[in-house]
């Protein structure tokens, strides 16, 4: 018993010693010296945890029973290693992009960032590991025994060693596991402690087998003839033993919750798993080198009965090697530990980020960013996980009462998280796997894994009765755990793994062929599988919704303040912006998504973001976009579109300068055929009387006067038309050059009225109020008369009233003058008033000696003296307005 | 004569060799299983009586252990080929031949 107080005095020390190495390797990286802590040699080191204690008691038992057979635990993950460009090259980039923080986490990301996957996964995680983790304490308390045993009153109380044990291990993992919550789940001290486990646990299997070849065996020669004389002496293989467990192994590397956590969580340069890729096999080879030659001396030296699985350390302690027995137990310690650590943290990891998190978020009735931080919820969800699975651990092992093998519970162990594999590796490289799918599979494997290998492990009548491996459940003769359809003779284990495995890999691809993904799930998809080709750019959050106050609140609840600023600061200074707010942009929330996933996970940070943005936005766009081969149809449909709606605008203006000049071309016909009409009329009648004057012999001188007077009246109509046109067409293109001068309004309307009434052949009474017409003008006054004339002499030739009358009035409003003409005529018709101002538009079928062009005319002068011209309907008779802008007139002094 | 668009020849051959070295690194995983794999045909001593004499446990043990020394020093010295001819050619991608392919028919779009 003293030995064995020396013994525990001892590992103390030792875990004092990683005490120290974990606070001042934290210390290091917290002050940005940690460069060495993450070199390619440390993360080849931690890679190491998977040589546990199971490798180093287990693996010499092992071989003691079944010979070469051991080493197949170890053939897979150097295969898997070695030909890493294959999968972990790919796990590993995708795990970076990701940000996942554990397999759960990856599976779950990969399908659409589903939570209920990723609690199966989790649930399944634990049940799977948890007797791997109880198979530690139960092989450091056994082999603590082994010292105890020699001495008479020794009876070390094995159940309350495993407890401390648990205990401490518990305290570590929470002190060095827990400690922070920041980037990427990555843990310095932890690492560091298990580089150095992994050292001692080397050297001490080292030290037991050089000790036993070269001070036992006596060298290489008669080691090797003293394999070959030993009960194992003969290659004895099950050779689908041999494939199977190559296999297994191979997939268990991939899938074990801790292998994921030291593989892709804590990588910090791919450059390192490229070198590890040939260093760790150097590992795996030197910790599987003397295996035999242990189990072998341990078969000849020890007294028939002795557990095979201790012969690392009963052969040095039955030579007297006390210190090489010591260092043994620390390697095995070491072992123990530092799986036990490691596992408890992947899991706990997953436990709280997929299960406790989720259920107290959704229990929180307030939105994330206002109640409490969660960043202690977090902490104390995650310590609470650690006590929680090696609680479990630890009852397992008591309620098993640690009779197995060991190597039998890492089996079982293996083939409960190889269920894993088919989602996995099919989420990565096939983009047809939908969650469904991977859900089923999970399910399907992990349904026959705890029929056929996990409950028949607790021994015929502990869990299935005897009757159901005889005859089967129900009396189902295909459904004996250890004949699944009636196949029987297949080695257990084999047959557990052949029948979970592809059980569950066909239902998983069976179920993705039928089944529909979400387009979150489509997309994730094409980014896991198209890793190497695509920035990750995750889905579209409809950033408009959120603001930046919300997204920093709750950001500091999960990294905490000062992380938080400074990761907003430098995304608005990547923005151009001063401030510390950073405008939230979808890239931003994408980047900030995989930032709060890296502590809390995607499922959770998905749904945290989605709490304050209010749902994802996946478009169409975003789906093609990361497709390449869609991408391009994309690109060149938009270039399709792009073309055919310019086409479309173009073929729309060709549309409308057709119908303008469709238009122009009915107005240049219609004013066609009118002055082809207005020029014919008066030349049909000099034509006729013309030909009368030239035919007619004995015509009377009065005769000849009246029809020549008919052809010179007919001749000025006709110039006068011609005159007017060209007018018209001259004020029309704006080639009018005007004369301004200065002149009253008064002479202006003097000189108007004498010239209208000089061919006028009927009365008008025209009424003036010359008071008002002193104002004096600055403007072309030859044209503006030319508009008044107009005016008088249309009152002149149109007003039928029995006593016309037109009343000039001018007046003054503000800042313009109008000079208003009123007869007392019928007034134009409402339909024509519209018209008036038109060229060749007459009202009515009067005399039709005018042409039509005069009010034309008018309109087009005003407009050049900057004016204008209008109708104004009066009740007894029509009223013209001539306005003229004040600048050109100035009340008279 | 060079058409300054065609980048070297001996560039073009350091290339050829890194795409060599990578499609060697793919396939030592599968040389790795043919051969760990091959003591599925070894004689047993549980065959039936009469076949060849089980093979020797030491016999076995060197075997496996000689093909993992041989994987891993094939792998470590591939490595150093793909890890001295990335870092002459640090210009090129790091990438396969098919994916820097496609980077630059993205890059072109």
């Amino acid at each position: 018993m003293a030995f064995v107080n020396q013994l525990v005095a001892v590992s103390l020390v030792y875990v004092a010693f990683l005490f120290a190495i974990a606070f001042f390797a934290e210390r290091a990286a917290a002050r940005g010296r940690g460069g060495w802590l993450r070199s390619p040699l440390v993360y080849t080191l931690s890679l190491s945890i998977y040589c546990t204690a199971w490798t180093f008691y287990g693996a010499v038992g092992y071989a003691a029973r079944s010979g070469m057979e051991f080493v197949t635990i170890y053939l897979g993950p150097s295969l898997v290693m070695i030909g890493w460009w294959w999968v972990l090259r790919k796990l590993v980039r995708i795990g970076r992009a990701q940000r996942a923080t554990s397999v759960a986490d990856l599976i779950s990301a990969r399908y659409g960032k589903s939570n209920l996957l990723a609690i199966v996964v989790t649930v399944m995680a634990v049940i799977g590991v948890t007797p791997y983790i109880a198979l530690q304490l139960q092989s450091v308390t056994l082999s603590l025994s082994i010292f105890a045993a020699p001495e008479g009153d020794g009876s070390l109380n094995q159940l309350r060693a495993g407890f401390w044990i648990a205990f401490g291990l518990a305290i570590f993992t929470v002190l060095f596991g827990t400690r922070n919550l920041n980037a990427n789940e990555r843990h310095d001290g932890v690492v560091i402690a298990i580089a150095v486990e992994a050292m001692v646990k080397l050297v001490a299997l080292l030290a037991v087998g050089i000790f036993v070849v070269w001070g036992i065996a006596g060298g290489i020669a008669p080691m090797m003839a003293r394999i070959d004389a030993s009960p194992i002496g003969e290659w004895n293989m099950d050779r689908s033993r041999w494939l199977a467990l190559t296999a297994l192994s191979a997939a268990a590397f991939l899938t074990l919750p801790r292998m994921f956590q030291v593989m892709v969580v804590e990588n910090e340069d791919e450059r390192h798993l490229q070198i590890a890729s040939w260093a760790f096999p150097v590992y795996l080879m030197l910790m599987s080198l003397f295996v035999v030659p242990i189990a072998v001396i341990g078969l000849d030296l020890m007294p028939a009965g002795s557990n095979p699985d201790l012969f690392v350390l009963t052969v040095p302690l039955a030579q007297g090697q006390v210190g090489l027995a010591t260092l043994s137990f620390l390697g095995g310690f070491s072992s123990a530990t530092s799986m036990v650590i490691v596992a408890t943290l992947a899991l706990s990891t997953m436990v709280s980020n997929h299960v406790v998190m989720p259920v107290w978020l959704s229990a929180q009735s307030e939105r994330a960013q206002v109640s409490g931080d969660v960043r202690d919820v977090v902490i104390l969800s995650r310590r609470a996980s650690i006590l929680m699975i090696i609680g479990l651990g630890y009852f397992y092992y008591r309620f098993s009462g640690g009779g197995a093998a060991l190597a039998a519970i890492g089996l079982i162990s293996f083939v409960g998280v190889a269920q894993f594999l088919p989602a996995m590796l099919g989420g990565i490289f096939w983009r047809g796997a939908t969650r469904w799918g991977a859900l089923s599979g999970l399910v399907m494997g992990f349904s026959v894994w705890v029929f056929c290998s996990l409950l028949p492990s607790f021994g015929p009548g502990a869990v299935l009765s005897l009757a159901t491996f005889e005859v089967g459940p129900w009396g189902l003769g295909w459904l004996r755990p250890h004949a699944l359809f009636g196949i029987e003779g297949i080695d257990p284990t084999v047959h557990a793994i052949v029948w979970s495995l592809t059980l569950n890999t066909v239902s998983f691809i069976l179920v993705s062929l039928v089944t529909f993904p979400d387009p979150l799930e489509r997309l994730q998809g094409a980014q896991f599988v198209n890793v190497f080709d695509h920035s990750t750019r995750a889905q579209g959050w409809d950033a408009a919704l959120a603001t930046s106050e919300d997204l920093m609140i709750m950001t500091q609840r999960i990294l905490g303040a000062a992380e938080a600023q400074s990761l907003f600061r430098a995304e608005a200074q990547k923005q151009g912006l001063d401030g510390h707010l950073p405008e939230p942009t979808q890239d931003f929330l994408q980047n900030l998504e995989r930032e709060l996933a890296a502590s809390v996970g995607a499922a959770t940070a998905h749904a945290m973001i989605s709490q304050l943005v209010g749902g994802a936005s996946v478009s169409v766009q975003d789906l093609m976009a990361v497709a390449d081969e869609s991408a391009q149809i994309l690109e060149y449909s938009n270039q399709l579109e792009a073309k055919s709606s310019e086409l479309s605008r173009t073929a729309r203006q060709l549309r409308d300068a057709n119908a303008k000049l469709t238009a122009l071309s009915v107005q240049k016909d219609a004013f066609l055929s009118q002055i082809s009409h207005e020029l014919r009329t008066p030349m049909t009648s000099i034509r006729s009387f013309s030909e009368i004057l030239r035919d007619t012999d004995g015509l009377g001188q009065v005769e000849k006067t009246k029809y020549a007077s008919i052809i010179h009246g007919e001749a000025i109509r006709l110039t006068r038309l011609l005159d007017d046109l060209l007018d018209l067409s001259v004020l029309e293109n704006g080639q009018v050059n005007l004369n301004l001068e200065t002149g009253g309004l008064s002479a202006v309307l003097e000189k108007a009225v004498l010239t209208a009434q000089a061919g006028a052949h009927g009365p008008l009474d025209i009424r003036r109020r010359h008071l008002e017409e002193t104002v004096s003008l600055t403007t072309d006054l030859d044209r503006l008369s030319q508009v008044f004339i107009n005016l008088i002499t249309n009152a002149q030739k149109y007003c039928d009233a029995a006593t016309p009358c037109l009343t000039i009035d001018v007046r003054q409003d503000g800042p313009r003058i109008d000079v208003v003409f009123a007869d007392n005529g019928t007034p134009i018709p409402d339909e024509a008033q519209a018209l008036i101002f038109e060229k060749f538009a007459r009202v009515g079928d009067q005399d039709g000696s005018g042409a039509g062009l005069g009010l034309a005319i008018c309109r087009e002068i005003m407009a050049r003296l900057g004016g204008d011209i209008s109708f104004a309907p009066g009740a007894q008779g029509n009223t013209f307005v001539v306005h003229l802008p004040r600048q050109m007139a100035m009340a008279a002094q | 004569m060079s058409d300054p668009l065609l980048p070297p020849v001996f560039l073009e051959r350091r290339m050829y060799r890194r795409r060599r070295v990578m499609d060697a690194l793919r396939l030592l995983p599968i040389l790795g299983v043919l051969l760990w794999m091959l003591p599925l045909f070894w004689p047993t001593a549980t065959d039936a009586p009469g076949g060849p004499a089980p093979m020797r446990m030491s016999h076995a043990v060197i075997y496996v252990f000689v093909v993992w020394a041989g994987l891993i020093a094939a792998s470590a010295a591939l490595w150093f080929a793909l890890h001295r001819s990335a870092s002459l050619a640090a210009d090129s991608d790091a990438d396969t031949p098919r994916e820097a392919g496609r980077g630059a028919r993205r890059e072109a779009r």
